[in-house]
């Protein structure tokens, strides 16, 4: 099934990533031609056959709940593109406009 | 000065031992080949010559005091920049991770240097992991040192490159669907992908969660047996880290492979894309197993013929959701005079993100949208089960496969870089195995009868199988006399 440029973009929207026309049209090309070759995955019968989420037989593991040490707080500020000495800072999400 | 290309990991930690040469000395003659080297061949995106004099002073104090020293005490190691180790930068060869400091260390980078290893630098790779290349770095591509115009692989072509130019003696890289073992194949070295699960990936930026697994390079398979040994078992850190006995992968490596049943994969040696001289020297490899006693046949693997396109829904699907923690919030670059929170991410990933890190992301994403997810992700992991069986029921009669480990020798830089499935079927041999969790190994066999260039058998196992491969490797190493030095090399050697 080929994709549009449209879904394109609904696509990029979804991931996060703000696409320039021209990534938009080439990126539509690369996705239809690998697609192309991935949709053979869709002509396979696999009625009755279980997914594999995880190649081993693993089950869920916990631990004791215990408070442990984490990440210091400098350390994990420490790349920030922007941050105070205690918090990484970001553009406003709520609120915006005069005295607000 | 001591010519490392000539000593293994044990030989280095014997004579450091033994007082035949000290531990600094030994990093002397690793940084003085990358000074000489590392400029045509461009393994490296970061030396740490203080971190690896560091280490070597603590052994030279070891052998004064006269501790018993580790097993790889002074031996040079070089990790793939998406490991971190505390004083270094670890950017995925990424953009938006461009000066990314590492605050905690890797648990396979923190075991390796508890056995003594002298960190002498960080790997070049393809970004985030995205390739088979290393043209897809954010900060220009690795040569291969058997020839500067060819790629030497990837994703972890930094690492091969690495130990093939005699720069560093042992190397990890990462392998998702073949990153360790395709560049182990076009650089002759020797690359192991540990079953999954053996290795913690704690601390190891993560690509596709399911099938991302850690392992060495090396010249020689001892040499990454003695590594495994050192950076395997259990990691509270990571979940998915098995806990299993420890093992020493060492002790049967040279019981030879007589009565060893062994598998040759017809239907992938026959795979269309597969050059002759690879396709030759795979069925020389078998004669050479029947001839050291091992008792070869033949199987084949119907269902991986759908490995590739299984692994092009599974793996960037898990990509696409690992990577969105690369939003310019936490870490990383974060784009200049954002007009709202939602421009920021989409601007910050947008121009942080090189090209194939940008077609993963969003083929993952779609294949996981509403709409498309059945058709896609549900049909891949199904696909999954199928080529799980084909593997179990072959290890049935088999204790090891052989297959090549990559369709052609190196390629040129640039021939592949514009056409994304050409590159993507690199790995046929290697995917199959990562979606089935199994081990194995990239052993050199040999060089192309038309390009001259190194070509790689994989040697496969089951689950847990480790031991079997690199016996089996080690049997055929021996009886191959194969030389992994390239020309480059052996001009500086004199």
């Amino acid at each position: 099934m080929a994709i549009s440029e449209e879904q394109v973009r609904h696509v990029a929207l979804l991931a996060r990533l703000k696409l320039t026309d021209e990534q938009v049209a080439s990126l539509g090309e690369d996705l239809n031609s690998i697609l192309g070759h991935i949709d053979t995955i869709q002509q396979l019968d696999l009625e009755g056959v279980e997914p594999t989420a995880h190649a081993l037989d693993v089950v869920n593991e916990t631990r004791a709940d215990e408070v442990r040490p984490g990440l210091p707080r400098e350390l994990a500020l420490r790349n920030a593109p922007e941050a105070t000495p205690d918090a990484f800072v970001i553009p406003r999400i709520v609120g915006g406009g005069d005295g607000a | 000065m001591i010519d490392l290309s000539r000593l293994t990991a044990t030989q280095i930690r014997d004579g450091i031992a033994d007082k035949l040469f000290t531990a600094r000395e030994v990093a002397e003659a690793a940084l003085g080949r990358i000074e000489a080297l590392d400029g045509q061949v461009h393994a490296f995106n970061q030396v740490t010559a203080e971190l690896a004099y560091a280490a070597a002073e603590r052994i030279d104090d070891a052998v004064a005091s006269g501790v018993v020293l580790p097993v790889l005490a002074g031996v040079p190691v070089a990790l793939k920049d998406n490991m971190n180790l505390v004083g270094t930068r670890t950017t995925c060869s990424a953009a938006i991770l461009e000066g990314h400091e590492s605050v905690y260390d890797c648990t396979a980078v923190h075991r390796l240097l508890e056995a003594g290893a002298l960190p002498v630098g960080k790997c070049n790779m393809d970004e985030f992991a995205f390739g088979s290349s290393t043209e897809n770095s954010a900060f220009g591509p690795t040569r291969n040192p058997w020839d500067l115009d060819r790629v030497p692989g990837g994703s972890s072509g930094g690492s091969a490159a690495a130990v093939a130019a005699g720069m560093a003696t042992l190397t990890l890289g990462s392998d998702t669907g073949g990153s360790i073992r395709q560049p182990g194949a076009l650089t002759g070295t020797v690359a192991l992908k540990p079953t999954y699960g053996r290795v913690s990936r704690y601390g190891c930026v993560a690509f596709a969660s399911s099938l991302d697994q850690i392992g060495p390079f090396a010249k020689t398979v001892e040499e990454c047996a003695v590594a495994l040994g050192a950076i395997s078992g259990k990691d509270p850190m990571d979940a998915t880290s098995v806990d299993r006995p420890a093992e020493d992968f060492t002790a049967a490596l040279h019981e030879g492979v007589r009565g060893l049943r062994v598998g040759v994969v017809t239907d992938l040696l026959e795979a269309e894309g597969c050059s002759a001289e690879v396709r030759d020297s795979i069925s020389a490899a078998a004669e050479v197993f029947a001839s050291l006693g091992a008792e070869v046949g033949e199987v084949e693997l119907p269902s991986t013929a759908h490995g590739l396109s299984a692994y092009y829904v599974i793996g960037p699907a898990e990509a696409s959701s690992n990577l969105a923690r690369f939003d310019g919030i936490r870490y990383g670059r974060r784009a200049e005079e954002a007009e709202d929170v939602l421009d920021l991410y989409m601007r910050s990933r947008a121009e942080g993100f090189g090209p194939e890190t940008i077609r993963r992301v969003m083929l993952g994403t779609y294949a996981l949208s509403a709409g498309y997810y059945d058709a896609y992700y549900g049909q891949a992991q199904k696909a999954r089960t199928l080529i799980k069986r084909d593997f179990e029921t072959a290890f049935s009669r088999f204790d090891v496969l052989l297959t090549p480990t990559a369709p052609t020798t190196a390629f040129r830089i640039g021939e592949k870089s514009s056409d994304p499935l050409s590159m993507y079927l690199s790995d046929i041999y290697t995917i199959p195995v990562n979606l089935a969790g199994n081990c194995a190994i990239s052993v050199p066999s040999g060089l192309g009868a038309e390009t001259g260039l190194p070509i790689g058998l994989q040697i496969i196992g089951t689950h847990f199988a480790e031991a079997v491969v690199l016996r089996a490797a080690a049997a055929f190493e021996a009886a191959v006399g194969f030389d992994p030095t390239p020309p480059l090399v052996r001009e500086v050697q004199g």
